[in-house]
């Protein structure tokens, strides 16, 4: 049986870790190789960095940090932020990521999802969405709707209608972050994940809320979800990874437990 | 010197990165005469099978790699590698290599894993192998190691070909072959410590020292 992944994320500017990571007392806690490294020593199932660079000389130094990862550490990573055409995919996956993950610049041109699946296989074509609880209307019948710019616009598109376009499109895969429950650390948005796991068939990552390895259980048991993406959880020390697949695995949930 | 067979089929350079940090001497390579002269060729492949058949006959590599497993030099496969040494492959409705017995087949939606939840296509993540018979590449590799798979259609060799078996919604072959022609449908070189242990395996196999400290 398939084991529930546990997957990291990691935001970068610049080529530094935006929000220094405090459980490590040995390494350089801006870096995110490093960083990366020792997530992949406590068996991170996969691990997703999340560039928030805005300037093209800073693209070019992401791509360094991927070339970097890659040589180092053995398991599946993605880069996300920011890709927004087939000539960025290519790039990050050139310089040795498994998978992209596309946002908002999906939503405003979904061929990129059809494109990159096309020229690199669906599996390397991660559709993350952003998704604000508004009130059941017409026009968002599940309640649930798609925003981009961190929540500030609202696209008027339905998240379960989208996660159907996204895998009809060719999609190999649906990352769900929760605005409302992103940063509470109050659990992940259990019904909009189930929603989304059931309306497709391609594998949902749960994003957004982790607070307690309950909530990663939660995630994959209640949301039906294959993989659950942590950031703080990890990143100020309270949990390793290990911990968290140790609660998982002792909760029944079929872990990843020799790496 | 290893020989990862180049024939523009996406996971090469990953493969190459895992030597490298082994430490075992390996080139990419598309040259006929650089595969005969190495002491192994690996056969990656990521993306459709259709697509890769293509681009292996009209380079006519396909041929190189028939002389590579007739003169018994080891060959691995690793996951479109894998199923295309099969007969037949149902993606792409493609006519494959035909060194190993079997076909290609996709994954059925209406399949249920251990837990009664429908099972996802493509199969994507960490899955356990079942040897079903002794493997010299599994060699002081936990029993319990999980390795990543990402793929939508499975390799059903003929039962003597059966070396590994998982279980996803039902038990497939995941590991094919026999001594020295070994296939895998998951990726080792993003497998971890297991997946690295199996490539070093290979390479002692084929008599190459690792240079790492």
């Amino acid at each position: 049986m398939l084991s529930k992944r546990i997957i990291p994320c990691l935001d970068v500017r610049d080529g530094r870790l935006t929000k220094g990571v405090k459980f490590l007392d040995n390494v350089d806690i801006g870096d995110p190789v490093e960083t990366a490294k020792a997530y992949y020593e406590q068996g991170a199932d996969e691990i997703v960095f999340y560039d928030i660079t805005a300037s093209s000389e800073g693209r070019g130094i992401m791509l360094k940090v991927v070339e970097k990862v890659a040589s180092q550490i053995f398991i599946p990573f993605s880069v996300g932020g920011g890709i927004s055409t087939v000539d960025d995919m290519r790039a990050v996956l050139l310089a040795g990521a498994e998978k992209v993950s596309v946002n908002s610049a999906a939503v405003k041109n979904p061929d990129i999802i059809s494109q990159g699946a096309a020229a690199f296989g669906a599996q390397c074509v991660v559709v993350g969405m952003d998704v604000l609880k508004v009130g059941v209307s017409e026009q968002i019948p599940s309640g649930y709707e798609i925003v981009i710019h961190g929540g500030r616009k609202k696209m008027g598109l339905d998240a379960i209608e989208w996660a159907k376009t996204v895998e009809a499109l060719g999609a190999g895969e649906i990352c769900v972050n929760s605005i409302d429950a992103d940063g509470t650390k109050d659990g992940y948005e259990l019904t909009l994940t189930r929603l989304i796991s059931e309306a497709v068939t391609i594998p949902v990552i749960a994003s957004g809320g982790a607070g307690s390895p309950q909530h990663m259980v939660d995630a994959v048991t209640e949301g039906k979800a294959s993989a659950a993406l942590i950031a703080s959880i990890v990143h100020y020390g309270e949990y390793s990874i290990t911990q968290l697949k140790e609660y998982m695995h002792g909760k029944g949930v079929k872990t990843r437990m020799v790496w | 010197m290893l020989a990862i067979l180049d024939y523009k089929a996406g996971n090469q350079t990953s493969v190459r990165r895992a030597f490298d940090f082994l430490g075992i001497p390996c080139s990419i390579t598309a040259d006929p005469e650089t595969l005969r002269q190495a002491s192994g060729v690996i056969f990656p492949g990521v993306g459709a099978a259709g697509q890769a058949m293509n681009q292996l006959t009209s380079t006519g590599l396909d041929h190189v790699l028939r002389e590579v497993v007739e003169s018994k030099k080891p060959l691995l496969g690793i996951c479109v590698g894998c199923q295309i040494l099969l007969d037949y492959s149902e993606e792409n409705d493609t006519k494959a290599l035909g060194i190993v017995p079997g076909a290609c087949a996709m994954f059925n939606r209406g399949l249920t894993e251990e837990d009664g939840q429908p099972i996802r296509v493509p199969h994507m993540g960490w899955n356990k192998v079942s040897l079903q018979t002794p493997c010299e590449l599994f060699e002081g590799v936990d029993a319990d190691s999980e390795f990543y798979f990402v793929h939508s259609y499975y390799p059903v060799p003929t039962s003597e070909f059966v070396i590994g078996t998982t279980f996803y919604g039902m038990d497939f072959c995941s590991v094919h072959g026999r001594s020295g022609l070994w296939a895998m449908q998951f990726h080792p070189e993003k497998s971890g410590r297991p997946g690295l242990k199996l490539l070093s395996n290979f390479a002692k196999f084929c008599g190459e020292v690792s240079n790492a400290q």
